[in-house]
């Protein structure tokens, strides 16, 4: 239990000149703009709007340079800057079919139509420091090749599907009028879908790189192979109450796994494959592959798979998925627990007195038999 | 794509075409596009600019049903020309001067005497502009884009 303290204004107002100071550091190497941070961090701003759950790179860079670098304070920091903005409304269903990628990939089929783009990835990168960074020096631009900018890519899932091959996803109610939102609601189990993607799409990387990670050794597995990931642009689309008519008000890039995963079949249903999905904002690939794995795990009871590693169970993870209530949870320990110390203290000093005494008395009767 | 006619598009049509150019365009572009054009009627904010969220919905599967994705920042205005006509500005981000000549823009647009210089001037360049950077996007993906071979094992091994 926390008890309230008084006192340390002058200690406070002196550690956070200090942090300033530390967050400067030396003063003969140039100070970094919110430009080069967008610009040449580019991950890890889109880390931040994603578990931050708001895009807007340059509050992202700002972010990243308070908290220098330490990338969950910087999710945190924006998480409460979005609390001080109004809410404009629900922007309609982004159509990811229609993005304009930099990146599509599928693992499941060679041959894709519209083939595989690399993009830019680490994935063949021999992961060697690369020394020439360490200098100055300008770097050549990316080739180009002729491009159908007119087509868009299809998406490797709708093609499975049209074959039977793959379960359709859920189709929602009216995306209109009341719909789910954890930013509006507090989590209530068991949950929707959609609220579980909600929950995940704002979640840890790590937290969920472990969990799906957790279920490829065993642990709740479901045999997944990546149908597709795809990363560019897209188009957000909105009806501003004043015009009654949708118009695009921004694009933004965004990752999108489908991972297609074991199948499954009843008396009725004759055997497909399932599916789980990941999106997250930005460049963040193995977030939205994690998120994927996880999806599909806590569909365990819906399709009828026995639950029993913590991939599955939803109330662990969607619970414990949010690093800025873990990391405010497990910080607050530092704050002064001085008073509820105190009352334990006294409970094992009684504790350990009435062992003592035992132990006293019982020497007492040994000597006196 | 630009469409020399797209100027007499019905109103509703041609305002959201145009808004959404007006929005997707870079801030600083649009601005130097509009102070280029000189003397502008006077207009009065009916709305002075505000920056909230807009909650971003995906879709399950990317066909399926929708789920809240995550926030992003949105700025918005509303003005209103000496001569009467309304114009409303929605642009992702936080520009106040973004979404408030996205607004005087949609309002100048409602009238005959400026509709057309304003196609020509604005909308036509910056959704020219808007094209050439997808095509450059898409043309250095275009140069990533590869055949992986299935490698046949060889009899025996």
């Amino acid at each position: 239990m926390y008890v309230a303290v008084k006192g340390g204004e002058t200690a406070i107002a002196h550690s956070l000149d200090l942090l300033a100071d530390k967050r400067r550091g030396d003063r003969g190497v140039a100070e970094l703009t919110l430009e080069q941070i967008g610009q040449q961090l580019g991950l890890a701003v889109d880390r931040v709007m994603t578990e931050g759950s708001c895009y807007d790179r340059s509050l992202a860079a700002l972010a990243i340079k308070q908290a220098r670098g330490d990338l969950i304070e910087a999710i945190f920091l924006l998480r409460a800057y979005r609390t001080t903005l109004p809410r404009f409304g629900d922007s309609l269903p982004l159509d990811t079919g229609a993005m304009v990628a930099e990146r599509r990939i599928s693992s499941t089929f060679k041959d894709v139509p519209g083939g595989q783009v690399l993009g830019p990835t680490y994935d063949y990168t021999h992961r060697l420091l690369d020394f020439s960074l360490a200098a100055d020096g300008e770097r050549p631009a990316a080739p180009t090749a002729p491009a159908d900018t007119n087509r868009t890519l299809p998406r490797v899932g709708d093609i499975l599907e049209r074959e039977g091959m793959l379960e359709p996803p859920p189709q929602g109610l009216q995306s209109d009028g009341a719909s789910e939102d954890l930013t509006r609601q507090p989590l209530t189990l068991p949950a929707s879908r959609p609220v579980r993607l909600q929950n995940l799409a704002r979640g840890d990387e790590g937290f969920l790189l472990a969990l799906g990670y957790s279920t490829q050794r065993g642990y709740g597995n479901n045999h997944p192979f990546v149908g597709e990931i795809r990363y560019g642009h897209v188009p957000v689309a909105f009806v501003p109450e004043e015009l009654g008519f949708a118009i695009e008000i921004a694009e933004i890039d965004v990752t999108e796994c489908e991972m297609v995963n074991q199948f499954a079949g009843s008396h009725d249903v004759p055997p497909q494959f399932t599916r789980g999905y990941g999106l997250a904002f930005g460049h963040s690939e193995r977030k939205a592959m994690s998120m994927a794995l996880v999806d599909r795990a806590l569909r365990a009871e819906e399709l009828s798979e026995s639950a029993t590693s913590p991939a599955q169970d939803e109330e662990f993870v969607l619970a414990h998925s949010d690093n800025v209530e873990a990391s405010g949870f497990v910080q607050h320990l530092k704050l002064p627990h001085y008073v509820d110390f105190q009352s334990e203290l006294v409970v094992v000093r009684a504790l350990r007195a009435e062992v003592e005494a035992r132990h006293r008395q019982a020497a007492l009767d040994q000597a006196a038999e | 794509m630009p469409l020399s006619s797209s100027a007499d598009a019905p109103a509703p049509a041609r305002r959201q075409r145009w808004l959404s150019v007006l929005a997707k365009a870079p801030a600083s572009r649009l601005t130097a596009l509009w102070d280029g054009l000189g003397a502008v009627p006077a207009y009065t904010l009916l709305r002075r600019p505000e920056t909230g969220l807009v909650m971003v919905k995906g879709r399950i599967s990317g066909s399926g049903a929708p789920f809240a994705a995550g926030e992003m920042t949105a700025t918005r205005a509303a003005v209103r020309l000496a001569s009467g006509e309304v114009g409303i500005g929605y642009v992702g981000g936080r520009s106040a001067r973004h979404a408030e000549i996205a607004a005087a823009i949609d309002a100048l647009s409602q009238r005959s005497d400026w509709r057309d210089r304003l196609e020509a001037e604005i909308v036509a360049p910056l959704e020219a502009e808007a094209d050439a950077r997808r095509r450059t996007i898409a043309a250095r993906a275009a140069a990533t884009k590869v055949d992986f071979f299935t490698v046949a094992r060889e009899a025996g091994s």
